[in-house]
């Protein structure tokens, strides 16, 4: 056995010496922040739109409004960081040194999980207090009640759907592939279908839209699921997409 | 030791492999030819437990590839010259497969050195030439200073100073007391590099003997003589006791004959010659023959002739063919079925 430290500095090394790495998980950062800080402004700005009739204002999901579109380059990084194994034919390389081809994928995951979970947190964080900042008297603390866990809930959600897709394109092996299902999945499916009455109740088990339940400061009208539910739906998506590309990964020729 | 036990590789419709069953010894330099689609490529990566087996197996010193602990300390191979990240400099493409095998970094530059890629160590590998992506993958092959190596067509891409670098390198290796295996289609190429042969056509082992003795059973020599009275040179011929056989355009040649002997006899009976030359049946021909043959029992397909630019020394039965379908000629089709 190739001792698992050794293959999670391997992995380690892999991830930061390509620039795909910082262009996505950077992207990741400014667009999350950016929309979150336009939208928090534009809030505050015109208070009376954006203010629910018969709702409470939530003022930490209106900061994590870029969380839709930073979601996306956290997929992006994720695919790219399995797939680029794929594309280059170097996952031969990697399989002929590390031949446990389990234990290969699942330090590779521990090692996406770590990057994608720290510049998750820096960027839910700095997110939250800008768009306090800039929601002004319409502003949240974190100390108020469920706030700390929707921060918390922000950069796991980012980080389960990274891994979902790190999991989804080693089940298909094939990165264009995987970014092809996976980006129009995210923008644009699983939105249209969870708005359609009746196709909803399924959209609801979704790994995007169960694992937003984490983001939830109130409790929403005809809400089909808690936070906690929400955490869990999503973490078995991710835990069986890894084990699906596991799988894939043994059983195939390379 | 590399042993292969019945290998055998089917890919849907195409049996690439063929119940392989052979050693590699130790300690020399082996050379694994066949034809393109033979399916040497795919053996190498059933060694490397890349491919899984459709029936048989390979076993390294009595363990199979996946029981090895840091294999790259073990058996280094280089597969594909291409297949690097892009991006990734040469140095961090090295690194990352150091770090796996726990092998010191210090390895990584002494390689980089060593294969002459310094000056490039930080440069991405998308600017790389095939020879230098080609030298790239012949040290990630010696990181881990393994004593199996495993290379498939290294000269590949490599201009003739690098093809003379990679020679003396395995002979190198192999005067060191490591394993060397390396495929080829050049026969000409082998019998300068190597000492064994191990030689397939589609998937089948053909032969397995020291090189030496392939030399010895193939190189066939022979006197070529042209005459104006061939008659009287045959009777001469026949009452020494020696045989001839008619060559092209009229001449005849003499198997075995001593240059030196047969003008000296034709001098005594005042035959004029216009040409008397030796003839050496090249090494390239008789490995032709060899893998024609199985292909021709496979497929019955028409007369093979060689790959494009072969060397063919002007050899007593040098075919002349014109470029009928022969081996392997189906291999684009089947090249396209193995992209997908
Ligand atoms: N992954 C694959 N899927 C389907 N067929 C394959 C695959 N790999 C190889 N083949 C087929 O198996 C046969 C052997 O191919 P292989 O690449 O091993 O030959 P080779 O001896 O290395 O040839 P070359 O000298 O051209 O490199 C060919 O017919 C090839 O098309
Ligand atoms: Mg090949």
């Amino acid at each position: 056995m190739a001792a698992f430290p050794a293959i999670l500095q391997s992995e380690w090394t892999k991830l930061r010496t390509v620039r795909s790495t910082v262009w996505t998980l950077g992207l990741a950062f400014v667009v999350t922040l950016g929309l979150g800080a336009l939208i928090c402004t534009l809030a505050n700005n015109n208070f009376a739109d954006f203010a629910p009739k018969n709702a409470p204002f939530d003022a930490t999901g209106t900061a994590f409004a870029g969380i839709i579109l930073g979601e996306i380059a956290m997929v992006v990084f994720g695919v790219l960081a399995v797939g680029n194994e794929y594309s280059s034919g170097m996952i031969r390389v990697s399989l002929a040194a590390v031949p446990q081809r389990a234990t290969l994928l699942i330090g590779k995951a521990v090692v996406i999980a770590l990057a994608a979970f720290a510049v998750s947190l820096a960027t839910v964080f700095i997110t939250f207090f800008t768009g306090q900042a800039l929601l002004g008297g319409h502003s949240t603390e974190i100390t108020e009640p469920h706030v700390l866990r929707a921060v918390f809930g922000a950069a796991g959600y980012l980080t389960m759907i990274c891994l979902f897709s790190a999991g989804v394109t080693a089940m298909l092996h094939n990165q264009t592939l995987a970014l092809g299902v996976l980006v129009p999945f995210f923008f644009l499916l699983s939105p249209i279908l969870g708005a359609v009455p009746k196709v909803k109740t399924v959209a609801h088990y979704f790994p995007d839209y169960a694992g937003q339940r984490m983001l939830l400061v109130y409790q929403e009208h005809n809400q089909p699921f808690g936070p906690g539910a929400g955490f869990l739906i999503c973490l078995t998506w991710t835990l069986a997409a890894l084990a699906g590309g596991v799988l894939v990964l043994r059983t195939r020729d390379a | 030791m590399i042993e292969l036990h019945g290998l055998t590789k089917r890919y849907g419709d195409t049996l690439a492999v063929d119940g392989l069953s052979f050693a590699v010894p130790r300690g020399v330099v082996t050379g694994f030819l066949g034809p393109n689609g033979a399916g040497k490529s795919t053996t190498m990566r059933m060694i490397l437990d890349l491919d899984r087996p459709t029936a048989g197996r390979v076993t390294l010193d009595g363990r199979r590839y996946g029981q090895l602990a840091e294999p790259l300390r073990y058996i280094g191979a280089l597969l594909e010259a291409k297949a690097v990240h892009p991006g990734r400099t040469a140095r961090d493409h090295l690194l990352w497969m150091a770090q796996s095998n726990r092998i010191p970094t210090h390895r990584v530059d002494e390689v980089l050195e060593l294969v002459g890629l310094s000056a490039v160590a930080r440069k991405r590998s998308r600017g790389f030439s095939l020879g230098m992506s080609q030298r790239l993958g012949i040290a990630s092959a010696l990181l881990g200073n393994p004593e199996i190596l495993m290379f498939d067509e290294p000269v590949n891409g490599l201009d003739p100073e690098g093809i003379v670098w990679i020679r003396t390198l395995m002979k190198g290796l192999a005067a060191e007391g490591r394993t060397v295996f390396v495929s080829s289609h050049l026969m000409s190429e082998m019998a300068l590099t190597a000492d064994h042969l191990v030689v397939i056509g589609r998937g089948r082992l053909l032969a397995d003997l020291p090189m030496a003795d392939f030399i010895k059973q193939n190189s066939r020599s022979a006197v070529r003589v042209r005459t104006p009275q061939p008659e009287l040179l045959l009777d001469v011929l026949h009452r020494a006791g020696l045989h001839a056989d008619p060559g092209p355009d009229g001449c005849y040649e003499v198997p075995d004959g001593d240059l030196a002997f047969l003008g000296e006899l034709a001098a005594d009976h005042r035959i004029t010659l216009h040409e008397l030359s030796p003839q050496q049946a090249s090494l390239e021909e008789a490995f032709m023959q060899m893998t024609s043959e199985s292909v021709e029992y496979h497929a019955g397909s028409a007369r093979p002739v060689g790959p494009a630019g072969a060397a063919v020394d002007g050899s007593p039965a040098a075919p002349s063919a014109p470029p009928a379908p022969a081996w392997g000629s189906d291999w684009q089709a089947r090249g396209k079925q193995k992209e997908n």
